[in-house]
Formats: C-alpha cells, sequence, structure tokens
C-alpha cells in the first residue's frame, strides 16, 4: 500500500491542510517511509484478536441529560479571530 | 539564595510551616533563577506579578495554620494545561493569542493545595516530538552539558518542563506523557518524573494530543517531592469520562517503605540493538541494587515489545487527527484569510501547525480514511490488546518491572536526523506503558561516560502507583545521585 502524489492531495484535502504542489512528492516519500516501518504489524497474527478502544476497563459512566453549563456567550467569542452580535463569523458560504 | 533552590519540596514546605523561610521568598529566588537561566528557553511565558499574588496568599494561608499539600511551592506549568487568564499555546502558532477562560482540573487542584504558578514551560508542539525541538518558540535547551560544551536537547515532549527541575529554575513541574514525554525527558535531565496510571489525573483542560493515551504527571527533584506533588495532582473528575474512581494510595508513605519481599520483572524484549552500553550497565546495576535490598529479581517476557512504536505510530496519529479537526481559524488562535470558507481552513492551518504536526495529521487522516481503517487503525487496535496482555500475564507473577528510560543519553540540538522513525526510536522503552494504560516512572540513576545523567524505569499494575514509589524509594537511595548539572540557577555559566 504506498501513497503517492494523488494520495496525499487526496488526504490532504480531507485534513483541511494545504499542501503545495512542490511538497506532494517529498511528503509521499515521507509517509512511505512511516507506512513501510508500520507494516511490520502485518507479522502478527490477530484473527480472534478484539481490537482495543479503552484500558480502563469500566463502561463510561453516565450522568442526567441536564444542562450544567451555558449563559456564557461572551467568554465563548473571547478568542474568536472574528465574531459579531454573539456569533462567529466565518466567509460567506452562501451565494 | 541558592541556599533556598537546594530545599526539595518535602524540606522547603517543613521550612514554611516552622516559618523559617516565607512562601514570598521562596517564590522570589525562583522567579530570580528563571529569569537567570533564561538561556535555557525553558518557560514559554514568566508570570511573576501572578506568582508574587499567589505567593502572598499562601504567606497568609501560612499564617494561620490553614496549609495545603503544595502550599507557598513554586512549580512551572507545561503549556499544554489552559490557565484562566494566562496564554496557552501548545507551543503552536496556531494557538498565538489564545487566553483560556477556564483551568484544567490539574492545575485547579495545584492551585487549591496552595502551588505557586512561576509560568508557563517549553514543549514539543501538541507534545508531538521528542526533544522539545518542534516548539514554536524554539527547543528548550538541557542544563546538562557534556565535556565539548555544545547544547543538548532536554528530550520532549515536556522538555521545557525538565529543563526547568533540573536548573533549579522551578521547585517541580507538570508534564503530559502519550509516548513517553514525561519519562524520557525526565531521564535526559536527571530529574524524577511519573506518568501515572490512565485516567489517575484529569485530562479536562489540556490540550488533547491522543485521548486514549494522554496522562499528565508530575516532574520533581527527588521521588519523595514526586509523590507529594501526585497527591496534589490526581482526582476523580466527572468532567473527563476515562477519569478514575479507584482511590490513590498512600504514596507519601510508600517512598520508605523498600522494596524487602518484592518480586520485580525484567523483561528480555527490552536488550535492543545498538544499545548504549552505560545504559546496559546501569540497568545491570539498578538490579543488583534492587536485590541487596531485599527484592527477588526475575526475567519476564514481553513477547510483543517490538509492536509497541509501530502501534502506537498508528493510534496516536489517529487521535491527533481528529483532535485537532477543532483549529479551524473559527474559534480561537489563528486564522488566515482566504477566498472561501474551505481555503481559510486550509491556508489557516498550513500557516499555523509545524511540519511534524502535519505530517502526524496526514499519517493519522490516511489510516483512519475509507479502504484503510481496517488495514491500519483496527489492526493496531488488535495489537494494542496483545501488548496489554502481555503485561496483564507479567503482573500475575511480579509486582512490577525494571528497565531503561530510554536507549542513549541526551544528544545535541539540531541533529540531522531525515528519517523520521529513526527519532521515534527515543520512546521505544516507554510507548508500551501508555498502550497498556500503566504507570511508569524514570528515576535518575547514574551518569554515563560524558557525565550525562540516565534514567531507569519503573513500570506497574494499573492504580499500584504506591508500588513504584517503593522502587524508585530504593534506587534513589542507592544512586546517591548528588550531580546538578551545570547550566543550573547558582551555578557555573
Amino acid at each position: 500500500m504506498s501513497v503517492d502524489k494523488t494520495t496525499v492531495a487526496k488526504i490532504a484535502r480531507l485534513a483541511r491542510l494545504n499542501v503545495p504542489e512542490d511538497r506532494l512528492e517529498p511528503v509521499a516519500n515521507e509517509l512511505n517511509g512511516i507506512l513501510d516501518w508500520i507494516a511490520e504489524l502485518n507479522e502478527v497474527p490477530t484473527d480472534n484478536v478484539e481490537p482495543l478502544a479503552s484500558v480502563t476497563g469500566h463502561a463510561l459512566p453516565m450522568r442526567d441529560d441536564v444542562v450544567t453549563d451555558g449563559d456564557c456567550v461572551d467568554r465563548v467569542l473571547a478568542n474568536a479571530p472574528e465574531g459579531a452580535s454573539g456569533f462567529f463569523v466565518v466567509p460567506k458560504v452562501v451565494e | 539564595m541558592s541556599d533556598l533552590l537546594d530545599l526539595s519540596a518535602v524540606e522547603a514546605r517543613a521550612a514554611l510551616d516552622a516559618k523559617s523561610i516565607s512562601a514570598t521568598e521562596l517564590t522570589s529566588a525562583y522567579i530570580k533563577a528563571a529569569e537567570e537561566t533564561a538561556s535555557l528557553n525553558n518557560y514559554v511565558l514568566l508570570t511573576p506579578d501572578h506568582a508574587l499574588a499567589m505567593a502572598a496568599r499562601a504567606d497568609e494561608k501560612l499564617a494561620k495554620g490553614e496549609a495545603g499539600l503544595l502550599e507557598g511551592i513554586p512549580l512551572g506549568v507545561k503549556d499544554l494545561f489552559c490557565t484562566t487568564g494566562v496564554a496557552t499555546t501548545a507551543c503552536s502558532r496556531i494557538l498565538q493569542g489564545f487566553t483560556p477562560p477556564y483551568e484544567s482540573t490539574v492545575t485547579a487542584n495545584l492551585w487549591a493545595e496552595g502551588a505557586v504558578m512561576l509560568g508557563k514551560l517549553n514543549c514539543d508542539e501538541f507534545a508531538m516530538g521528542s526533544a522539545n525541538e518542534t516548539s514554536a518558540f524554539g527547543p528548550a535547551i538541557n542544563p546538562w552539558q557534556s565535556a565539548e560544551k555544545i547544547d543538548l536537547v532536554p528530550g520532549g515532549s515536556s522538555g521545557g518542563s525538565a529543563s526547568a527541575v533540573a536548573a533549579r529554575s522551578a521547585l517541580m513541574a507538570t508534564g503530559t506523557d502519550t509516548g513517553g514525554s514525561i519519562r524520557q525527558p525526565a531521564a535526559f535531565c536527571g530529574v524524577v518524573g511519573l506518568k501515572p496510571t490512565y485516567g489517575r489525573c484529569s485530562r479536562w483542560g489540556i490540550v488533547a494530543f491522543a485521548s486514549s493515551l494522554d496522562q499528565a504527571g508530575p516532574f520533581t527533584r527527588t521521588v519523595a517531592d514526586n509523590a507529594l506533588m501526585l497527591q496534589a495532582m490526581a482526582s476523580h473528575d466527572a468532567k473527563d469520562s476515562t477519569s478514575s474512581v479507584v482511590q490513590l494510595q498512600d504514596v507519601m508513605a510508600a517512598v520508605g517503605q523498600g522494596v524487602s519481599g518484592m518480586k520485580i520483572g525484567v523483561p528480555r524484549e527490552y536488550v535492543m540493538d545498538g544499545m548504549d552500553p552505560d545504559v546496559m550497565a546501569l540497568w545491570q546495576q539498578g538490579q543488583d541494587w534492587l536485590r541487596q535490598a531485599g527484592a527477588e529479581l526475575v526475567e519476564v517476557s514481553l513477547p510483543h515489545t517490538k509492536y509497541a512504536l509501530p502501534t502506537y505510530y498508528i493510534i496516536a496519529p489517529a487521535e491527533a487527527s481528529s483532535n485537532l479537526a477543532r483549529y479551524d481559524g473559527v474559534r480561537y488562535g489563528l486564522r488566515v484569510e482566504a477566498g472561501s470558507l474551505d481555503q481559510m481552513y486550509e491556508a489557516t492551518r498550513a500557516a499555523g501547525f509545524g511540519e511534524e504536526v502535519q505530517r502526524r495529521i496526514l499519517i493519522g487522516t490516511y489510516v483512519l480514511s475509507a479502504g484503510y481503517y481496517d488495514a491500519y487503525y483496527l489492526k493496531a487496535q488488535k495489537v494494542r490488546r496483545l501488548i496489554k496482555q502481555d503485561f496483564d500475564t507479567v503482573f500475575t507473577t511480579v509486582d512490577a518491572l525494571l528497565t531503561p528510560a530510554t536507549p542513549s543519553a541526551a544528544f545535541a540540538v539540531g541533529r540531522k536526523i531525515d528519517d523520521p522513525v529513526v527519532n521515534f526510536l527515543n520512546d521505544v522503552f516507554t510507548v508500551p506503558a501508555n498502550l497498556a494504560g500503566l504507570p511508569g516512572m524514570s528515576v535518575p540513576a547514574g551518569l554515563n561516560a560524558d557525565g550525562l545523567p540516565l534514567g531507569l524505569q519503573v513500570l506497574g499494575k494499573p492504580y499500584d502507583e504506591a508500588s513504584l514509589y517503593r522502587v524508585a524509594g530504593v534506587l534513589e537511595q542507592a544512586t546517591a545521585f548528588t550531580a546538578t548539572p551545570t547550566r543550573r540557577a547558582g551555578g557555573a555559566k
């Protein structure tokens, strides 16, 4: 499973990262180096092994479905690069 | 002044209680120390006014006899912990100008126990690195030097924390450990660093890297100080759903308990090709010390050890790519204007994230993408279970494990390595504990032929930090590690 320029462009797009055209090839080479090394895992038999997502061994706790936070628009917006009238401002998305 | 800097936290607490020193005096000495060692670049932000105000409050508490566990103890905070009203950047350009309106649970716990914040400490960008060289603020420097007097890395990602504690510009410091980011820098800088059991310290308010692996822990100069700081940091927190309800043991008492009757495993797979011979010798020495103190040493096997690093380099980037999706130029931090919304996202993230972070986001996105998820991510999660099972099995027969902390001592800043995989090898002994959720501790245990510190690592069962402190306490006594780095506050230049 080797990564080429087209694949790098595709995953860069998925990750919303602008990777310039002249960097696609070098990045593909770097990623292939890492992926070749990771391929070592294929020698481990895992047919009857359950994937491990959490090491804690306990189920996630439940709590009552009630509002515990809120009413702090100013604090939420305090770090926004651009805000107006209690909203985040983004470039125009609707023509 | 230098006398104050030589006190351990336990000694300083006793002196504060006895009123032979004040929190303001101690804090002032550390502010001066941090300024004196500024060339080490271990702080990215000093907050002296804040520190003096906190010290004054501590002095009032001390006068009233209401001292907390860490009343009046000046410490540094890795710049990954959100601190109310004090800039927090994860040492990334993308969080430029971010001032959290909230406090992380761990730091809130420390302040509640009377600790004093000296400032925010340098680290690898988003904690991704093992040398503190990916920081947007430039590398932090190790206060230790070899005979050539070249700048050495403090390790990473918590490089600023380890450097500051070693240089006596903080009495203790917080760190986080996702694949070794506390234990490896602790070893490189000759200080004590603990990664607690996953879930022991709340992750709430800590900038996330890989959520199933991240854990906060203490950096200190002595083992007893470390236990003291852990007591203050650890808590069950409803705001972190993976936070544990299991009560912390009496870790302070454990420090002096000795290892008589303990069974300690030595994993044979931790002997690696090309390991520094000084590291091998020290590991052997550590086993001898523990045997002399009454422990039984047994060889054990953790057959999947060699697969831990490749497993980690699938799981950690996958979780990181998901966690870092939130940096979008809309809600906080950097924004680079570009035509459309998507172009703004892409331009902002390309300008805001450094090279290593971008590489890991791309790897993570790839291994999670349609068609590759099973081959990479699911495969890694299965191998992760096998790695954890290896530990579960050995811990049915031993109480703790002894391993080297790192394959070598600290290396030169700017060491050019084209292959990212070579850099990953720094974490070969530390990563397995993160994958299995186990507590792990690095204890300074000696110097190599170049006069640089080396550490031994103790690994334990989940929620059994006490056994780590018992072993670490014995190693500390046996080592009698009194060497100090040249570039420390109050030392030579």
